[in-house]
């Protein structure tokens, strides 16, 4: 199951105030057991909102208000992204609590874990096919 | 009337007029030297015949109406009797005087803005387009002109001269760019719109009035720019600069005639009409939902401060992410020093010092004596006071401003009291 480790937006990431040479590391070397450990699909660091763009369609409205960003910081945003492909839950939340956060700073600092939606694979269970029958039966098949 | 006032009156008219009298002109002879010399003649007339006539209902078609009956004796006295003389009797012929203006009115914007871009046409020098655009679309006269950026008037009249020879020496056509070279030339007259703003404005003294005239003059061509191409967000993105920035220039000096720090201005008397149209032309340029572009994202900064009632209320965050965007489209030593200072009021001395300090090597800064003012008030804050008194104390040598080094010398001597 592959997971979205979402870390939100704060100040210092919208002005992109670069984290210490500490930080860095620590998220190399983060990155580097993710793929060691061969979990990591992706990640990735968004810009800040002021090269963004939000379309929004108000309610009953079939014509979208289309703004360009800054936008407010608040938990909508996002600052960056890591993409893991794991076996559990458990497993997921383990990465994500093993993310190193910029320490030194004194703005809050979230990060929002998201399961994916698995992709609809045509996987034919053998389990299901007397209910596959049973289908071709009332089809007359 | 007197004689005077209606002189003054007619001051008033020409400036009001006389840009739509000479795109009119051009669009019709297709040569800006002539187009002014018909306009000049119309004045020339009126000036003699309106102080006993009275000034007619409509000055502005009168003017075009006698300026292109000018331009028809002049070539038929001449006899040009070539496809311009032509194209110039079925023009008249087409109006009369009473609806002249009204047949005109749908055209006339479309005139002004394929002037503009003549006058801000690449083929011209920076300074010559600024000439140009101030003498044929603000109405202003040499002499204003050369007051207003400090030079001698020969000098601006030769540049003015200079140019229309060019722009008919290069047959640079009378038309609005379509397509990829409308964006380039666009952002041209926008730059000689912002440099006009920026000339009035950082003008310390208030005495000459030619300077506040610039202001007011390039917020009246952005005005008519963003009406005329209102599907560019930067139009409307320099507009809400210069209306924001205009909110303030009552409270940028003293009594003395002394500037006033932002931080130390009379927030009450900001005018808040000003304010307002500016946010208002923000959101326009945000709402046209493209990425913002050097000006809005400096409008949206002066927006900031506009919004905030007291300097403590100054959203610093937001103000040091709109440098880091402008930094990200026009990389700039002097961009990353105001990211500096709003870093450090957002986060705290020791980030911004972070940042200055990554400054030190840059040559472009090598002796621009804010760096090391920057460097000094943020170890200050820090405490650091040795070290930002040196830093005080290599600033005041490099400036050349008198007022600046009396101040950072200042500053240098309460650091040294402080420590003790």
């Amino acid at each position: 199951m592959r997971y979205m480790l979402m870390v939100k937006a704060n100040g210092y990431t919208e002005a992109r105030v670069k984290p210490s040479e500490e930080h860095n590391a620590a998220m190399l070397a983060y990155q580097h057991s993710l793929a060691e450990a061969g979990v990591l699909l992706a990640a990735e660091e968004l810009r800040p909102s002021s090269a963004g763009i939000r379309i929004t369609y108000a309610k009953g409205s079939e014509k979208p208000e289309v703004l360009a960003g800054p936008f407010p910081i608040d938990p909508a945003l996002v600052a960056e992204f890591t993409l893991i492909n794991v076996d559990t839950e458990e497993e997921a939340l383990d990465w994500a609590m093993r993310m190193p956060i910029p320490a030194e700073r004194g703005a809050s600092y979230a990060i929002e874990l998201r399961r994916l939606e698995d992709k609809k694979e045509n996987s034919r269970d053998p389990k299901l096919f007397t209910l596959e029958a049973e289908l071709k039966d009332y089809l007359r098949l | 009337m007197s004689a005077s006032q209606t002189h003054r009156t007619i001051d008033t008219i020409w400036r009001m007029e006389s840009a739509k009298l000479i795109a009119g002109l051009v669009r019709m002879v297709r040569d800006v030297g002539l187009a002014e010399d018909f306009a000049q003649d119309a004045l020339v007339i009126a000036l003699d015949r309106w102080p006993e006539s009275g000034i007619p209902d409509n000055p502005g078609a009168w003017l075009m109406t006698t300026a292109k009956r000018r331009a028809i004796d002049l070539l038929r006295r001449n006899k040009l009797r070539d496809q311009k003389y032509v194209e110039i009797a079925r023009e008249i012929d087409l109006y009369t005087e009473d609806d002249i203006d009204r047949a005109l009115d749908g055209e006339i914007e479309d005139d002004l803005l394929r002037l503009i871009f003549m006058t801000c046409h690449p083929v011209l020098s920076q300074d010559a387009r600024v000439a140009l655009t101030l003498r044929l679309l603000c109405g202003l006269t040499t002499d204003e002109i050369a007051r207003s950026f400090l030079t001698a008037e020969s000098t601006v009249a030769q540049r003015i001269v200079r140019a229309k020879r060019t722009l008919n020496a290069e047959k640079v056509p009378f038309e609005v760019p379509v397509g990829k070279e409308l964006a380039e030339r666009l952002s041209a007259v926008l730059e000689v719109i912002y440099l006009m703003f920026n000339e009035g404005y950082s003008a310390t003294s208030g005495q000459n009035w030619t300077r506040p005239l610039l202001c007011q003059e390039a917020l009246r061509l952005g005005r008519i720019l963003a009406a005329i191409a209102p599907s560019e967000p930067e139009v409307h993105g320099l507009v809400a600069l210069m209306e924001i920035q205009s909110s303030r220039l009552r409270t940028r000096i003293n009594a003395k005639g002394e500037p006033v720090l932002l931080m130390d201005q009379n927030r009450a008397q900001w005018d808040q009409l000003l304010i307002r149209r500016g946010l208002t032309a923000l959101e326009h340029a945000r709402k046209l939902g493209r990425t913002l572009g050097p000006y809005a994202i400096q409008a949206s900064i002066t927006a900031c401060h506009a919004v905030a009632r007291t300097p403590s209320d100054t959203e610093w965050i937001r103000i040091a992410a709109l440098y880091e965007a402008l930094l990200r489209i026009t990389p700039s030593p002097i961009v990353e020093l105001n990211r500096a200072v709003a870093i450090a009021m957002a986060f705290g001395p020791a980030y911004g010092l972070q940042l200055v300090d990554e400054l030190y090597g840059e040559p472009s800064l090598q002796g621009y004596h804010l760096l090391p003012s920057v460097r000094g008030d943020l170890l200050e804050k820090l405490g650091r006071l040795e070290e930002a008194r040196t830093e005080f104390e290599r600033a005041a040598a490099m400036t050349r401003n008198e007022q600046e080094r009396t101040l950072l010398q200042k500053r240098a001597a309460a650091c040294l009291q402080e420590g003790g």
